[in-house]
C-alpha cells in the first residue's frame, strides 16, 4: 500500500498543514511519498526531505505549476496517481481547488475533509456544519481525499532523509493563467495553525473597532479571525473567517468577542481546546458552548482584559 | 451567451440539524429547506451579467427531486429565464452530478457554467471543480469578483492568504464565494411571472447517463458534545481562570 501527498506550500516554504495531512497518511499505513509542485521550490523539497514518515519526494518544478493552478496540476497528480492506492492532499483553498479535478478526471468520488481515518477505506468527515460526523466507505480502487488539518496532529518533522526525485512531465493546458496575488501581510501567526485565536463578530461594530482585538493577539502571540456576519457587514476581509464557509480552526484558546455563536461560526471553531465568550448578550448561543464566558460589554471588557494582560 | 447556473435544495442554513438515534443519517422530515445561499448568489451573478448585456440567456438546473422545482421557481424569479429539473432521486454523489450537468451542457452549449462553492448540507465543495475536469474548462473556484473581457475572464479568487486573480478563457467554470454579491430578494411581480416560466423534468436515462454510488456512509453521529463551562463574574476572574485552571496563557 502507498499513499502520494501533495505538499500546500508557496514555493519558498512548506505550509504546516502538509504534516498534518501526512498524520493521516501515516495511519493509512504504507510507504509516503510526497509530490512538491512549483515553480523554484527546492527548498520545500529539502524541508519535506527532513520528514521522518516520507519515503521520497517527487519534484515538479516548472513555471506551469508556479501558483499551483488546478487545471495544470491536477493532469500532473493524475499522471503520478497510478502508483499510489491513496492521494490526500490538506483541504484548504488550494487543495479544495485542484483535487475534486483530479478526482474526476480518475472516474473516483473525492472523500472531502476528512477528520478522521477508519480503515484504509472508511473515513470519517463532518457534514451538515460540523452538526453531524459521517463515516464514509470509498468503493474506489484509488481514494482522493483532502484532510482537515485540525483533525490530525502534525507528524515531526525531523528524522528523516528521503531522497529527492524529479518529475520532467509538465502540463500547461493553456486554459488559465495567474494574474496577481493580494496576499495580507500580517506579523501574526497563521489562523489556522495559531496557538490563540481573537475573532470578532457583529458585535464589533465596525472594521476600526478590531484595533482593540489587534492590540490584545499582538500581546497573546494570537491570530486575528471574524465571524461570517462581520465579514458580511463589510468590517473585515473575508480571509479572516472562521467557519463551515471560511476557516476552521482549532486552537488551544479562542476568545469570541462580540459573536452570537450562530451554527455555522461554531462548526469553525468548536473544537478549540479553551473558548472563551465575551459577549452582552446573556442568551447568546456561544456560551452553551464557551469553557469562559463573560456576560460585558465588549468595549470595556477588551481593554480591561488587555491591560490585566499587560500588568503581569 | 448563455449561463447555467447549477442550484441545489438544501436544509436551510438557520435549521439545528439533529443526527437520528439510529445513526442512519440526519431527521429531514418537516424541516424548513431553502435554495443553497451559494447557488442564490450563483443566481444573481448570472442575472446581474444579464443586466450588463453580457448574458442572454439564464438557465437554472438541479439535480434532485421533484420537490427541488420550489427552489428552481425561486431561481425563476430572480432571474433565470428557464430550468432544468434531473429527476434523480436524493442523495446524488458530486460526481455523478457532474457527469450529469456535463449531458446538460452538450446540449445547451453555454459559455458560462456557474456553481456554489459547496453547498452547506454535505460540505464537499466538489461538484463545480469535477464539472470543469469532466467537461475540459478552466476553472475560477471561491470567486469574489468576476470580469469579462470578450473572448476572457478575470476572477479574483478567496484563497487561505488573502486573494488571487486569475484570467481563465470563455468557456469557463466559476464557484461563487460570499462577497462575489448581495442576492436580491424576488419582487411579488417577480414571483408572479415566473409560475410562467418552463421547468422541463428529465431523467438520468434521457441524458443518456448511468448515475452510479461510488461511496457508501455506513453510519451519522452525533459529534462529541461540548459542555457549557462557566460564566465569570469580571476581567479579572476570567484572566485566572485562563492562567490557573485551564492554563493557556501564560
Amino acid at each position: 500500500m502507498s499513499t502520494l501527498v501533495i505538499a500546500d506550500h508557496d514555493n519558498a516554504e512548506l505550509k504546516p498543514v502538509t504534516l498534518s495531512t501526512l498524520a493521516a497518511a501515516v495511519e493509512l499505513g504504507g510507504d509516503i511519498d510526497v509530490l512538491v509542485a512549483g515553480s523554484d521550490c527546492q527548498s520545500v523539497a529539502e524541508s519535506v526531505q527532513t520528514v521522518g514518515c516520507v519515503s521520497s519526494v517527487l519534484l515538479a518544478d516548472s513555471s506551469a505549476y508556479e501558483n499551483c493552478l488546478a487545471e495544470n496540476v491536477a493532469p500532473l497528480v493524475v499522471e503520478l496517481s497510478s502508483s499510489y492506492d491513496h492521494v490526500l492532499t490538506a483541504h484548504t483553498t488550494t487543495g479544495k481547488n485542484f483535487l475534486p479535478r483530479v478526482a474526476a478526471l480518475l472516474d473516483v468520488q473525492m472523500i472531502s475533509d476528512i477528520i478522521g481515518v477508519d480503515s484504509a477505506d472508511t473515513f470519517k468527515r463532518p457534514i451538515y456544519a460540523g452538526n453531524a460526523i459521517a463515516t464514509v466507505k470509498s468503493n474506489d480502487a484509488t481514494k482522493v481525499i483532502s484532510v482537515r488539518g485540525t483533525g490530525f496532529d502534525p507528524v515531526e518533522a525531523t528524522g528523516g532523509s528521503a531522497e529527492i526525485r524529479t518529475v520532467d512531465s509538465v502540463h500547461d493546458a493553456g486554459l488559465s493563467s495567474h494574474v496577481r496575488d493580494e496576499l495580507a501581510k500580517s506579523e501574526r501567526p497563521e489562523l489556522t495553525s495559531a496557538g490563540i485565536v481573537v475573532s470578532g463578530g457583529r458585535g464589533m461594530g465596525s472594521g476600526e473597532n478590531f484595533a482593540i482585538l489587534d492590540e490584545i493577539a499582538d500581546l497573546l502571540g494570537a491570530a486575528v479571525g471574524a465571524s461570517r456576519a462581520a465579514v458580511d457587514a463589510g468590517f473585515v476581509p473575508n480571509d479572516m473567517q472562521v467557519g463551515q464557509t471560511g476557516k476552521i480552526v482549532a486552537p488551544d484558546l479562542y476568545i469570541a468577542v462580540g459573536i452570537s455563536g450562530a451554527i455555522q461560526h461554531l462548526a469553525g471553531m468548536k473544537d478549540s481546546k479553551v473558548i472563551v465568550a465575551i459577549n452582552k448578550d446573556p442568551d447568546a448561543p456561544i456560551f452553551q458552548i464557551a469553557d469562559f464566558g463573560l456576560v460585558a460589554d465588549l468595549f470595556q471588557a477588551v481593554p480591561e482584559l488587555t491591560t490585566a494582560l499587560k500588568a503581569d | 451567451m448563455k449561463v447555467l447556473v447549477a442550484v441545489k435544495r438544501v436544509v436551510d442554513a438557520n435549521v439545528n440539524v439533529v443526527v437520528k438515534n439510529d445513526g442512519t443519517g440526519v431527521n429531514l422530515a418537516n424541516v424548513k429547506m431553502s435554495l443553497n445561499p451559494f447557488c442564490e448568489i450563483g443566481i444573481e451573478q448570472a442575472t446581474q451579467l444579464k443586466e450588463a448585456d453580457i448574458a442572454d440567456e439564464i438557465i437554472a438546473v438541479t439535480i434532485g427531486s421533484s420537490s427541488s422545482q420550489e427552489q428552481l421557481r425561486l431561481c425563476l424569479a430572480q432571474g433565470a429565464d428557464r430550468a432544468i429539473l434531473v429527476d434523480a432521486g436524493e442523495d446524488i454523489e458530486p460526481l455523478a452530478i457532474a457527469k450529469l450537468l456535463k449531458a446538460i451542457y452538450e446540449k445547451e452549449d453555454p459559455k458560462i457554467v456557474i456553481f456554489g462553492k459547496q453547498s452547506i448540507d454535505g460540505d464537499n465543495g466538489q461538484t463545480g471543480q469535477m464539472f470543469a475536469a469532466l467537461t475540459g474548462l478552466p476553472q475560477g473556484t471561491f470567486a469574489s469578483l468576476l470580469s469579462m473581457d470578450g473572448e476572457s475572464a478575470e476572477i479574483t479568487r478567496e484563497v487561505d492568504g488573502g486573494l488571487q486573480t486569475v484570467k481563465l478563457s470563455v468557456p469557463f467554470v466559476l464557484t461563487t464565494d460570499l462577497r462575489l454579491n448581495t442576492p436580491r430578494f424576488a419582487s411579488l411581480r417577480n414571483i408572479m411571472d415566473a409560475r410562467r416560466k418552463t421547468i422541463d423534468t428529465i431523467t438520468p436515462a434521457d441524458l443518456g447517463v448511468e448515475v452510479e454510488q461510488h461511496t457508501e456512509t455506513l453510519r451519522v453521529d452525533r459529534p462529541p458534545e461540548r459542555e457549557a463551562g462557566v460564566i465569570v463574574e469580571g476581567v479579572d476572574e476570567l484572566v485566572d481562570k485562563l492562567r490557573n485552571d485551564a492554563k493557556v496563557i501564560t
